[in-house]
This record gives structure tokens, sequence and C-alpha cells, in this order.
């Protein structure tokens, strides 16, 4: 029999079962990490799966300007209804950008970070980006705050970074080979000049690796976000994980591109595509045994505001917070509170073991498939959202030796009330085809009529675990589906296992 | 003579830092160019600066009124293409 790798019932920890950061889950592998960094990136909900049920980000769009152009971006950025990087909705000054922030803190107290990330570049409108800091960092010191970049003028402005008590920087590197940068970045601007292809992508590149080496220098926590372009740079992203691993990146984002005609991008309107679930979690996984892998990132808009995977933007335009009253010594006060509230249910939900997954390690005699289950959520790290209100499902892969986080799914909410249940059926079909390679689906309730389609499509709908927490949930339907005899054979449905 | 920012550009502040005559200021509906400052970077850069950063095709024009990055220039995208992709996008 071969022995169950509970994480966190290790030599040292035998008692405790689970004492993970995040239990049974390798999709946030903060376990390993140093306390100290630990300590940085526990509520950030970027850095950390665990944190992204339970702690809210926020991104300012106060930096408009770029110094570089990428294939996947169209730079007429002003978008009202996409969700993706680089676009938003209106574009802030400092001062109406620090009220924005102080009003969503007082209204979402989970809300712990705070990041710029455009919508062009930070660092190419630094007094823009370095004033709102400075203010913040003044006025609201319990936010943590954190930039993204595409690195071209990092190295100059390291120094400005580390004196505003940034410790999280992304650096957005697509290539280390500037034959590979010259597909995806048509131009950079440097020195004065626009410097096209293969030479633009060089210097973009020597400044990032030159960035990313100051950064680690001086103990800012790096993370790298890269764009899996198929066909450009799928195979070179292994070499790029491992070169920026071995300078010190602490976390690498493999982002599917997103490229659509109507987004008006290069790849969009040249019909490059983007890679399927299949091809992104392969690659995440090729590049896994160097490097911490980030699975959760929901790639948001610039001017994004709330948890992961929902945007309450439309509640903080700045004509609506002119209106608001803000207290934020009293709201300091009660986000301290929920903070506290927050980590103390995670230290009980750590400290205590996962019954199902110790359970299985005892009674398991025979080899049992991993399983693909998709859980409806709305935060929390708890099965808390009805089948039909759920814009994504989450991707847990139940194995005999963990349960780990995948990846997301978006899909379309399949009831939005009223009158436009007449369309359901084929939202449904879709639904279930985003599914496909699940065989369980995980929610607080279901209709009868979803859940008669998801039967017949071979995945089991299961409304028993609903308020428990996910990774308990899923090994415990794994546990039933072991007992059950279920696990010795392939897929019923002989599904692919895809994620 | 002296550049002339048209209706296309979309206030991304990236040329207004850089121009040496500091010619460029804020304006509604979009961003202008004081033609009585404007040098066309002569004597401080061998290309002028707004046009050099300026990511949006035909927002900036020359002395002439033409544009000094013409469609597909930057973004790589052949016009045809685009017109094919726009056609394509509105018969939907």
């Amino acid at each position: 029999m071969i022995e169950l790798n509970v994480l966190g019932q290790s030599e040292s920890n035998e008692a405790s079962g689970c004492a993970s950061g995040s239990c049974g889950s390798t999709g946030d592998q903060l376990s390993h990490l140093p306390e100290e960094i630990r300590k940085k990136v526990f509520n950030h909900p970027c850095y950390s799966e665990e944190a992204h049920h339970h702690f809210a980000r926020m991104h300012v769009a106060v930096a408009p300007a770029c110094n570089i152009q990428c294939h996947y971006c169209n730079r007429k950025y002003d978008c009202s209804n996409e969700s993706r990087p680089g676009v938003v909705s209106e574009v802030l000054d400092p001062d109406q950008a620090v009220k924005k922030v102080m009003a969503v803190a007082a209204e979402i107290p989970q809300m712990t970070v705070l990041g710029i990330a455009g919508p062009g570049d930070p660092l190419a409108n630094p007094e823009r980006t370095f004033s709102t800091f400075r203010q913040l960092s003044e006025k609201a010191p319990d936010i943590k705050l954190c930039v993204s970049s595409n690195g071209l003028a990092l190295p100059e402005h390291v120094e400005e970074l580390c004196k505003h008590n940034i410790d999280h920087v992304t650096l957005t590197i697509n290539c280390v080979d500037p034959e590979v940068g010259a597909r995806i970045y048509p131009w950079v601007f440097w020195n004065n000049r626009r410097v096209k292809g293969r030479k633009g992508a060089k210097i973009l590149i020597e400044q990032q690796q030159k960035g990313l080496e100051m950064l680690v220098e001086r103990g800012v926590l790096v993370k790298v976000n890269s764009v899996l372009i198929p066909g450009v740079n799928d195979e070179h992203l292994k070499e790029v994980s491992k070169i920026v691993k071995d300078k010190g990146a602490f976390l690498h984002n493999v982002m599917p591109l997103i490229a659509e005609a109507e987004h008006g991008t290069f790849y969009g309107i040249m019909g490059q595509r983007g890679p399927t679930n299949e091809e992104l979690v392969d690659l995440q996984d090729a590049c896994a045994g160097d490097m911490n892998m980030m699975r959760h990132c929901r790639q948001c808009r610039a001017d994004a505001v709330g948890l992961l995977g929902e945007d309450r933007g439309d509640e903080f335009t700045m004509d609506k917070i002119e209106m608001m009253d803000i207290d934020y010594d009293a709201a300091m006060v009660k986000r301290r509170a929920i903070h506290e509230a927050i980590e103390a249910e995670l230290e009980v939900k750590h400290n205590k073991p996962n019954e199902a997954l110790v359970t299985l390690s005892a009674i398991r005699k025979k080899e049992t498939r991993p399983v693909l289950m998709a859980i409806a959520t709305s935060g929390g790290g708890v099965i808390n959202q009805h089948f039909g209100h759920a814009t994504e499902f989450l991707i847990y892969e139940a194995s005999a030796t963990d349960v780990r986080f995948v990846s997301h799914r978006k899909v379309e909410l399949y009831c939005s009330g009223g009158d436009t249940c007449g369309d359901a059926e084929t939202t449904l079909e879709k639904i279930i085809r985003t599914l496909s390679g699940c065989e369980v689906v995980l929610c607080a309730k279901i209709g009868y009529e979803p859940w008669g389609m998801l039967e017949e499509a071979g995945i089991q709908p299961n409304g028993e675990h609903a308020m428990e927490f996910i990774e308990e949930a899923v090994a415990a339907v794994y546990l039933d589906m072991a007992n059950n005899g279920q696990l010795e054979d392939k897929p019923v449905a002989a599904q692919q296992l895809t994620a | 003579m002296a550049l002339n920012i048209i209706e296309t550009c979309v206030n991304c502040w990236a040329c207004e830092p850089l121009c040496p005559s500091q010619a460029i200021y804020e304006a509604k509906p979009h961003f202008m160019i004081d033609n009585k400052k404007c040098t066309e970077c002569e004597g401080d850069y061998a290309d002028t600066q707004c046009a050099s950063i300026c990511p949006i095709e035909g927002a900036i024009l020359n002395g002439f009124g033409e544009a000094i990055n013409p469609p597909g220039s930057l973004t790589g995208i052949p016009p045809h293409k685009m017109m094919e992709a726009m056609a394509e996008i509105q018969a939907r």
C-alpha cells in the first residue's frame, strides 16, 4: 500500500493531520515557505490560493500611459463590460484613487490589498503611481500595496518602490529570448525612441531580468506572470519558469491568452487562439516541478474591486464615492476585527485533520484514480453557492494522495431570473460542456432540471455538503466513491481528465 | 510647423511628460498641442517624442496633416485584416 501523503502529516506534526496553509491542496504551496514570507502573503488573495477565498483586492486605474505594446493588448482601453487586464471604465487621478481606496476599505473590510496595474504600465506613470502609494501608506497603513509592471522601467524605479513599503511586485515576463519576444511585442519606447521588433524585445528582456534581480536583492517578493500563447511561447515558458525561479521569483502565474477579434488586439484580429484548459494545466504542471505555480488568477481588470472572480467596481464609481461619508479610523477598527475573525477561522481549519483523507489512507487497498470535481462557491472557502448562481466553478482534483485546486472555469449565468428562462436550456448545455471532465459538481443547492441534465452527462450533482469547507467535502465525496468501488475503473462517461 | 493631436487620442498621458517644449496640455475631449510652442522636437531629439510613444495609429498628425503613425504601423495589424474583422463583427 502506498503511503498517503496528507500535507502537514510530517514527522514534526504527526498529530495534527493537516496543518498546511490549504489542507491537502498543493495549489497553494505556501507551507514550505519561510515563516516571514508566509506572513507577507497569507492574506494576499493574488499570492495565496487560500487567501483568495477570504480576502479581497482592488486595483485603482491611475496609470494610463504605457511604454510598450503587447500583441494581446488594445490601447483603446475604455470598456465597461469586459473583464480582462488593461481595461477600465474611468481613469482616476491619485487623489480620486485614494478616496476610492478608503471608501472600498470601509465598505468591504475584507479588502487587504491595493494594486496598481494599469490600464497602462504603472512605472510608465511614476508620478501618478507613487503619489497614490505615498498617500495611502500614510492614510491607510493596514492596506498592503503592490504593483504590476512589464519591467521596462523597473530598474530605475526600484529604489523609489522600496520607499513605499511595497513588498509585492508582479512582473509580466513572457519570454527570455528576443526572437520569441519579437512575436509578442511590436515595439518598446526606450531612450526617447520607439524601438521595434527583436531589438525592442531584447531591451525589454534585459530590463525585466535586471529588475527582477534588483527586487530579489532587496527582499521584495516577486510574482512572475506569463501569458501562454500557443505556438509562440508555450514550450519556451518552461525555460522562463526555470530562469525566474533561479533568480528568486517566489511564484509563477501562467495565464491563458485572451484573444477575441472584438477586442481589436493583434492576436484577436489575426486569429491567434488561446490555450485550451488542458494545455494550460499541462504547462502549469510542467513548470510546477520547478516552482510554486499560481492557478487561481482571474486576470482581472485594472479597476477591479472585490474577491477574485467578482467585480464590485460599479458600486464605487467616482460619483457614488463623492456621496459617501467615510470615517476611516472607525473603519480600521472594524477591519481589524474582521481580519482577526478570518485568521482565527483559518487557524481552526489548519489545525483540524481532514478526516476523509486520513480515513482513506487507512482503508484504501487498491489503486484509485483521480477525480475532478467542480465547486460552486461565493467565497469563504466553503461550498455556499446555488448551482444556478455560479458564474465560475473551481475545479479540484481529488486523488489517493491529496486534494488540490487545479483551475477555475468561467460559465455564463444559468439562472438570471425573470423572463430570461427561455434561454436557460442552451446556457445549461454550455455549462455542462464547460464542466466536461468533471465527475461531480458540489454546490449549495441545485434545481431539478440541471440535476437531470448533469446526471445524463455523467456528472453527479451533489448538494449534501453545503456550507462545508471545500477540501474536506471533496475528500469526503472521494472517500464515498472509493468505498462504492467507483474509482477502480475508468470514469463512467469515459471522459478525459482535463482541467 | 507643429504637430497636432486629433480625436482618436485616448487620453493616456504618455506623451505629455515627454514634450521638450511643454507644448502638450490636458484638454477636453482630448489632449492638445499648443502650435506656438511645438518645435517638432527639432534641436532636442531625432524623433518627435509624442509620436514616438503614442500607441494609437493616426492620432498624431505632422505639419502637413498626415498621420505620423499610419494604420498598421504600430500594432502590426494589416489594415485590410482589421477592416475584414470589423465587417465580420458588425454582420453578427
